[in-house]
């Protein structure tokens, strides 16, 4: 059944009643003094038992990173806030700056009361330069509040210029540093070696205002929303053949069909699921896939595709990306992304027989093993997913 | 002392000498020089006690720090998928018989660059694209080539 646009944005809007704490106005004052009634164990244990996982894609649990870092003896650490939102498809980091700023950095405060970090540090991606001086400002103030209630703890901006591995968090320390943004060799993971070698906590803006949420309210409403693998609700950005673009906030664990059903015009023929380095879910899997940590998990990016839409196109552009965006660094991301790019060319051109495809899918599985970080590991997601399901598009 | 010299040492007063100033200062050299020059590395590698070839390095991994000279204003237009399906590739060619400059390219008399760039966070309001740190989002060919003529 095709809903019109009018009964899907009425429908959303009944969600956003049950669910609704990214975009809630709150005192930020407030949150920093319940925050300060309870002990740094108290806080990890809150967290810990909301099951909230990161929201920036990987979906490691905060409370055990938390937990990590403040495990972890040493004079100085740091608080990092991701906010180098790149993937494509993604921009729900963005509009939570633009919007409730104090609340990420609250985040952030209750992160450094858990852990006992005594810096913050956000990492702002250079393409999102026009926010800082109003960041900056709001920023200032939020400073002088956490002097004034007692806080050893104080934020700084950075930006980052024009790369997307950076959004990998040993990456980001490195570009912070002064370096070529080129990820690090795991373990040793940044709680215990991250900025400075400093045991550092690396937390996307979404999961930071979430864990202000979780402070402020108790965890109670976080555990009576998603499934039990993926608790709690999610921001996701919406774009692509979609009748209602744009951002919302909504529980975890529903399936593709539902979210189709709410967004999409009606011939989604395939949503890719996170992004560029996300998964391809076709039509005949809407039914049985869910969004969410036991299904497709994604960071936010929900792209729909309508079936006048080239699926060799989208991996193509998928690939491009991936050509440029690699660092170089390790061998079976860097040329590995070429050689998946160039072999659907060879084949599209009929240089190759399509056979040669399964040449290709051996190498992307390679990659998944061989490739050092997570933006290396995940190329072949996109492409194994669209490859597998629309093997005709690919070699016609 | 030249004028580039002059400029690295104020930059690098306000920031610091340590390894951790060194993208700062390379971001405020390519604001204030449009873009990162040799003379410009050298001086930051000597301020920093670091070889050029390290400075260098850095600065040719960052996007909106390489080291080639561009135009007075940057426009960088978004090329991800999303945005193409919103009819990008209209918006490129009108760009591209305006300034009559291709993609990648910086016009004749060095006021524009006219480069591609991956997804700017638009997605939902495509086509997008930044003129140096300004955004323009729902792009029409004679949108685009208005805000050009802001500048």
């Amino acid at each position: 059944m095709v809903l019109d646009r009018e009964t899907k944005l009425k429908k959303l809007k009944e969600h956003q009643t049950k669910v609704n704490m990214i975009f809630q106005d709150q005192d930020c004052g407030q949150m920093l003094d319940k925050c300060l009634s309870m002990s740094p164990d108290e806080i990890i244990a809150e967290v810990t038992e909301s099951g909230l996982k990161g929201r920036g894609g990987a979906g490691f649990p905060t409370g055990l990173k938390w937990k990590f870092a403040a495990e972890q003896k040493s004079d100085v650490k740091y608080v990092i806030c991701n906010a180098d939102e790149g993937e494509p498809g993604t921009f729900k980091d963005r509009q939570i700056l633009e919007e409730q700023a104090a609340k990420v950095f609250a985040g952030m405060a209750i992160c450094s009361r858990a852990v006992n970090a005594s810096e913050g540090i956000i990492y702002l991606r250079g393409e999102y330069n026009y926010l800082r001086p109003r960041l900056q400002e709001e920023l200032d103030a939020f400073n002088k509040k956490l002097k004034e209630k007692g806080f050893k703890f104080s934020i700084i901006i950075k930006s980052g210029s024009g790369a997307y591995v950076c959004g990998e968090e040993t990456a980001l320390i490195e570009s912070l540093e002064g370096y070529r943004g080129e990820p690090r060799n795991k373990p040793p993971y940044p709680v215990s070696h991250g900025y400075m070698n400093k045991p550092t906590v690396v937390n996307n803006v979404e999961t930071l205002v979430y864990c202000a949420m979780i402070i402020r309210m108790g965890n109670k409403e976080f555990l009576q929303l998603g499934t039990k693998d993926s608790r709690g609700a999610k921001v996701f950005s919406v774009s692509g053949d979609a009748d209602v673009e744009g951002i919302y906030e909504l529980e975890l664990g529903m399936t593709i069909r539902e979210f189709v059903d709410l967004f999409g015009d009606g011939d989604t023929k395939a949503v890719q699921v996170g992004g560029s380095s996300g998964h391809c879910v076709p039509r005949r899997d809407f039914e049985k896939t869910i969004i969410g940590f036991e299904g497709v998990p994604t960071g936010g990016s929900m792209m729909l595709f309508n079936s006048s839409r080239s699926m060799y196109h989208v991996l193509h552009n998928y690939l491009e990306f991936f050509c440029e965006e690699s660092c170089g660094q390790c061998t079976p991301c860097r040329v590995g992304s070429q050689q998946l790019l160039r072999g659907i060319e060879a084949i599209k051109k009929g240089e190759k027989p399509p056979e040669y495809l399964n040449e290709l899918k051996k190498l992307a599985e390679t990659m998944k093993v061989a490739a050092k970080c997570g933006l290396g590991q995940s190329v072949p997601n996109p492409f194994l997913s669209i490859v597998n399901n629309f093997y005709e598009e690919i070699i016609f | 002392m030249s004028s580039t010299a002059e400029l690295v040492q104020t930059i690098v007063g306000k920031h610091g000498t340590r390894r951790e100033h060194l993208l700062p200062i390379l971001q405020d050299l390519a604001k204030e020089q449009r873009y990162v020059t040799e003379d410009a590395m050298i001086e930051v590698a000597r301020a920093l006690d670091l070889s050029a070839a390290e400075v260098y390095g850095t600065a040719s991994f960052y996007t909106f720090l390489e080291p080639v000279p561009t135009g007075e204003h940057v426009i960088r237009i978004c090329k991800t998928i999303t945005c193409y399906m919103k009819g990008k590739d209209e918006v490129i060619k009108a760009i591209e018989d305006h300034l009559r400059v291709k993609l990648g390219g910086t016009t004749t008399d060095g006021k524009f660059s006219f480069f591609a760039a991956n997804c700017i966070g638009w997605c939902h309001e495509g086509p997008a694209m930044l003129i140096d740190d300004k955004v323009y989002t729902k792009l029409t060919p004679k949108k685009a080539i208005d805000a050009i003529n802001e500048y």
